[in-house]
């Protein structure tokens, strides 16, 4: 900080003299990108921080235009994306865009907290960017639970239905709640309004205020990298850190490689397969909302099937909304579950290695069963990696402390 | 600040001061938060649009079965043929609350053997007491399957048998919500009213 100051009180003119004196651009511009140094080191992991960042930009901008045409009434909603995609100009292509980022918004969510888990990025001094990190991630999911609802179709009905009676296993205040959570005795028209006004409001300036300081918390601390070392405890005499490189223009070029090939299979998928055989729009959504029957196979989108495979593995309604509650909460307490001396998985013994590998066989068989009838030995298969994905988490503590690491360089190289 | 004025601060009064602040701020912001809560509740045409609403049962044959909607929730409404209340009190062991025990989950009228005001007739919410789903009737008799007839819910598989009771091991905790309602005469029901002239 001290460096940038010193510059910055160099002497200017012109237009960015101008402006610096009344807003610190200059300053800004250097402390988040041309003077922000992360280690030289980063690989295929590292893109999908921007491509997160990249496909809000497409959610809001895509978002923004669909809420010209949208109807949020129970009457009107589901014939108006209709409309949407039938009689406005290119609607179908906003809709899809819409549709497909929010599927992809999960991918690349997903791997970016996996990123995270390979190489201990939770790991301190960065705990908050981590547990930031997890509230947008809730945000995200409350986000998307509510654009759900909006088309108004079958599966958005009763989708809506399933989570939101969840709320009701709480003991006590669970049907006040549901009550209040609805605006009326059954999901309606009231419903949809609110959530209307949480997805294109409410959630995204959370969302994006939360953006804001995971950027500004990730900023001060500094990235990790693939070798799990902190390239500031070794700076060169200019005070920069001799194992990293500017933001902008070294990791931004890079970084613009995965944008274009991130949009090559965006358009991809956004021209060839929107509805993604069912994953990303179900097809029993294609049918408006019908109060009197349930669909005889309900599922929600595919990102949130792991979470609810393990709702549904649980007999008892209070414990499956408890067991599915910790599984979305709890890698928050990664930070401190996680005990060992090292970072990265370069330098974890076989123990983690071999921990991860099941957790993550365990969260996309999961996945999969969530869209699997809840019969037989899918329940069964359901309540295995469940206990599984449980006990990655809890028994963490005791295996990372007895999990031989390996030494880790002071340098990388 | 000169050492004097240091000394002139007295520190009990600006603390009393911050303290009183801060208490005065935060029941204001407590107040002022209530109006926005409260404007989530139902509002007074929602609880005008979930008046009760008349079946006419008059044309119903034994073992038919209609939907109608009550407060924008299913209600089921099924007559029950002779076999059918016949088969309700076997297999009381396999269910989890044979006897209507769970208070909330009808009027005092209906916790009896049939759940119901009279017994020819079911009048229960067809909401799954797990997660909302509707129930699909299934009413045919599998003696091999150990199956009576009753209601299955098919997102995650609870069962539920002729009176809205549900069975052991299933998801769901609670039999089916019986809602309140009366005959208004032989042949008409009103749902949502149990009292009073319709």
């Amino acid at each position: 900080m001290a460096k940038i100051e010193a510059e910055v009180g160099q002497p200017k003119g012109g237009f960015m003299k101008w402006i610096d004196d009344r807003f610190p651009f200059t300053e800004t511009m250097k402390y988040h990108a041309t003077e922000y140094y992360a280690s030289k080191n980063f690989n295929f992991w590292y893109v999908f921080g921007v491509l997160a960042m990249v496909v809000l930009v497409i959610q809001l901008l895509t978002g923004i235009f669909l809420t010209m045409n949208y109807k949020p009434a129970a009457e009107e909603a589901f014939a108006s994306v209709e409309y949407i995609m039938r009689d406005v100009e290119w609607g179908w292509l906003i809709r899809y865009m819409h549709s497909t980022g929010a599927s992809f918004f999960f991918i690349v969510v997903y791997l970016h907290m996996f990123r995270a888990m390979l190489y201990g990025s939770y790991k301190k001094p960065r705990e908050l960017i981590w547990i930031i990190g997890m509230l947008i991630f809730f945000v995200l999911m409350a986000e998307a639970f509510a654009g759900y609802l909006l088309p108004w179709g079958q599966m958005s009905y009763w989708g809506a239905q399933v989570i939101i009676s969840l709320f009701g296993a709480i003991p006590g205040i669970g049907e006040a709640l549901v009550e209040i959570i609805r605006g009326d005795y059954s999901i309606s028209d009231i419903t949809l309004n609110r959530f209307f006004a949480l997805h294109v409001i409410a959630l995204p300036l959370a969302l994006i205020g939360l953006v804001f300081v995971h950027i500004v918390a990730l900023h001060e601390v500094g990235s990790n990298n693939p070798d799990g070392i902190e390239i500031k405890e070794h700076k060169g005499p200019d005070g920069v850190p001799l194992d990293g490189v500017a933001f902008h223009p070294y990791h931004t070029s890079k970084d613009l490689v995965a944008i274009i090939v991130f949009l090559m299979v965006f358009s991809f998928v956004l021209f060839f397969a929107p509805e993604m055989g069912g994953y990303f729009l179900e097809y029993a959504n294609f049918e408006p909302a019908n109060i009197k029957a349930t669909p005889e196979h309900i599922a929600p989108v595919w990102y949130f099937t792991p979470f609810y495979a393990i709702l549904r593995a649980v007999p008892d309604k209070l414990w499956g909304f408890i067991l599915f509650g910790l599984s979305v909460v709890l890698p928050v307490f990664l930070p401190w579950l996680d005990r060992a001396r090292v970072k990265s998985i370069r330098y974890r013994g076989w123990i983690y290695k071999s921990a991860l590998t099941l957790f993550v066989i365990s969260f996309i068989s999961l996945g999969w069963l969530g869209v699997q009838p809840a019969e037989g030995i899918y329940v069964l298969a359901a309540r295995i990696f469940a206990v599984i994905y449980f006990a990655f988490f809890l028994l963490m503590p005791y295996y990372t402390t007895i999990d031989k690491t390996k030494p880790v360089p002071d340098r990388v190289v | 600040m000169s050492e004097d004025d240091a000394d002139r601060i007295d520190r009990n009064r600006r603390h009393f001061l911050t303290v009183a602040t801060a208490v005065t701020g935060a029941a204001g912001a407590g107040v002022a938060l209530y109006p926005f809560l409260a404007s989530l509740q139902p509002s007074a045409r929602a609880q005008a649009l979930g008046a009760p609403v008349e079946v006419p049962i008059g044309s119903m044959q034994p073992g038919e079965m209609v939907r109608v909607l009550w407060r924008g929730k299913l209600v089921f409404v099924l007559r029950r043929s002779e076999a059918m209340l016949e088969r309700l009190p076997e297999g009381l062991d396999e269910l989890r609350d044979p006897n209507s025990e769970v208070a909330d989950q009808q009027p005092d009228y209906a916790a009896n053997a049939t759940r119901s005001v009279k017994p020819e007739y079911l009048v229960v919410e067809g909401s799954c007491t797990h997660l909302g789903c509707a129930p699909l009737e299934d009413f045919e008799v599998r003696p091999s399957e150990n199956w009576h007839g009753g209601f299955f819910c098919p997102c995650h598989g609870s069962k539920f048998d002729l009176a809205g009771r549900v069975f052991k091991g299933v998801p769901a905790p609670t039999n089916l919500r019986i809602p309140p309602y009366r005959f208004v005469r032989d042949d008409l029901i009103l749902i949502g009213q149990d009292t009073g002239a319709a």
